[in-house]
């Protein structure tokens, strides 16, 4: 099935686009991550411009989250104050990504960054989740339990001023805390692409300390709120949102996500923690072989 | 005798003149518009046309015919990746006014058997002799690896093509050439022109025009996207919204 990208201006095997959509929505319902970290490298590899790619696959891990903040605000599982903290950064950070965008764009380096984010964020996050998965599935075969972390935030956290009360997280803290991490959270979104579930979800965890219960539905939340920013912001400022793929891609993963869902229930959570981990690091891996290696074309043009 | 008289009465004489010997040039596109919409995957222009002396008797054996199809120019930064500290990243760039987005040509021999390097030059046969201008002054070497490295990337995008020996003649007075098209062509106006060269001179040429363009939703997207900017984001947002709670919708009643 040929589809015709009007603004990549190429045409594509849709069914691909689709499947590709599948593949990360299969793994944004199992692991509850927006799966863009896997969408935007694929669709480059597959010839999409890095642009056009990085700007439609937000829209795909806004689809893919929706359904899930339904879910956890029925069981109460979004703390919306928190939340919306977070939004407010993750908007201001979709600006301060988009003038980032703009001049790497102009120093013609926005590629090799966007590579070497990708190899740093992914083969951190990466290699923590499968020490602790591999730890958690020690301990559970020699019977002796981990001890449980002491759930407390960050001394950094505790030292900024002005403090709020978060009841659903069960903290009271400076909101400055979250405001950062959405920010930090929304340059990602705009410069890779990706949602940053798998970097929110740790960081609300360890850094602001929340409670766990809260953490995914409210994680979900400023996921959903963050991208449809930076779709926004990429309308208006790159124009490289292709809607055509987008649909496609979002036709794939709306259904993808449902799928792993179901399944997510079924699997055991830290063997599956395990297997996220490895194909984050295996991204990761094969972004860095990317950047060591000799490029097939090492001139790249941009119109002036 | 006015003054400028006289030249102007040499030149509507020329045809004239250099006409006894010239030959007739029919050239034809095989369409002049390319539309761009779903389920356009590339496609072929067919080149072609008849070649006849000036009696009007069969020619072509004692011409060779080149046809190039030229896409509209463009100004380019052309980048080029070197290793810094174990990783390939930009390292130099130089700026093009000139390049064609779109370049392909044919001929019934190759260029370098049928014309001198300076006539290749002037009529720009040959990828080797695109006039691409570039911008500032670098040094000869330097210019020419980014030409070729210009050269070499489109050809991988199938961009650039050079066909020795894709203009076919048939009963020596019917040439033709196919010229691919791939689906990553750039939209504007192509023209196609065809020379007739003989002993490395080129005795007759002629031009035609093919519109390559998006057409129906696509354009309306493409223009949407770029003049409406904030619409264009709602939309994609409506879409994801749309799609992703309607999922969920129709999910909840399997």
């Amino acid at each position: 099935m040929d589809v015709y990208l009007p603004i990549a201006n190429l045409s594509v095997n849709g069914l691909i686009i689709v499947g590709l959509g599948a593949i990360t929505g299969l793994l944004s319902g199992i692991f509850g991550v927006g799966g863009g970290f896997l969408t935007t490298p694929l669709m480059i590899f597959y010839g999409i411009p890095p642009t056009v790619a990085a700007a439609s696959a937000a829209s795909q891990v806004t689809g893919a989250s929706v359904s899930g903040v339904f879910a956890h605000s029925r069981r109460s599982g979004v703390d919306y104050q928190m939340g919306s903290v977070m939004v407010a950064g993750g908007i201001l950070g979709t600006g301060i990504g988009a003038l980032l965008f703009n001049l790497l764009e102009k120093l013609g380096q926005i590629d090799t960054v966007i590579s070497i984010l990708y190899v740093v964020l992914l083969g951190s996050i990466g290699g923590l989740m499968a020490k602790e998965s591999i730890q958690a599935i020690r301990a559970e075969r020699s019977g002796v339990p981990i001890a449980a972390r002491k759930r407390r935030h960050h001394p950094m956290v505790a030292s900024l001023p002005m403090r709020w009360r978060f009841y659903r997280s069960g903290l009271y803290i400076s909101p400055l805390a979250p405001l950062l991490l959405g920010m930090g959270t929304g340059i990602l979104t705009m410069l890779m692409g990706i949602g940053g579930g798998f970097i929110l979800v740790p960081a609300m965890l360890y850094i602001l300390g929340m409670s766990a219960n809260v953490v995914v539905g409210t994680s979900l939340w400023q996921i959903l709120f963050t991208t449809m920013a930076t779709t926004m912001m990429h309308a208006l400022t790159t124009h490289a949102i292709d809607i055509v793929l987008a649909s496609l891609l979002l036709f794939g993963s709306v259904t993808g996500a449902q799928i792993g869902a179901m399944f997510s229930q079924k699997a055991n959570p830290v063997k599956l923690r395990l297997l996220l981990a490895a194909i984050v690091l295996l991204v990761a891996a094969r972004m860095a072989l990317g950047l060591g290696y000799r490029p097939d074309e090492i001139y790249t043009m941009a119109p002036l | 005798m006015r003054r400028w008289l006289a030249p102007l009465l040499a030149l509507l004489a020329l045809p004239l003149l250099t006409g006894a010997r010239d030959p007739i040039l029919v050239p034809e596109v095989s369409q002049h518009e390319v539309d761009l919409q779903q389920g356009f995957t590339g496609t072929e222009l067919l080149l072609f046309g008849a070649i006849l002396t000036p009696e009007g008797s069969r020619a072509a054996q004692d011409y060779d015919i080149v046809v190039v199809l030229k896409g509209p120019t463009q100004s380019i930064v052309l980048r080029e990746k070197q290793k810094v500290a174990g990783i390939w990243i930009n390292a130099a760039s130089t700026e093009f006014r000139s390049a064609p987005s779109y370049y392909a040509i044919a001929s019934t021999r190759p260029i370098a058997d049928i014309v001198d390097d300076k006539t290749a030059a002037i009529y720009e046969l040959g990828l080797k002799w695109l006039q691409l201008s570039p911008i500032g002054a670098i040094n000869p070497a330097e210019q020419v690896r980014f030409s070729e490295g210009l050269v070499d990337l489109n050809r991988h995008n199938g961009l650039y093509r050079e066909e020795e020996g894709g203009v076919k003649v048939s009963e020596q007075v019917l040439y033709q050439a196919r010229i691919g098209l791939p689906s990553r062509v750039p939209t504007g106006t192509y023209t196609a022109e065809t020379f007739a060269i003989s002993k490395g001179r080129v005795v007759a040429s002629a031009s035609s025009q093919v519109e390559v363009r998006k057409l129906g939703v696509e354009l309306a997207i493409a223009h949407f996207s770029q003049d409406y900017g904030f619409a264009y984001g709602l939309l994609a947002v409506f879409v994801s919204v749309g799609m992703g709670w309607l999922a969920g919708r129709l999910f909840a009643l399997v």
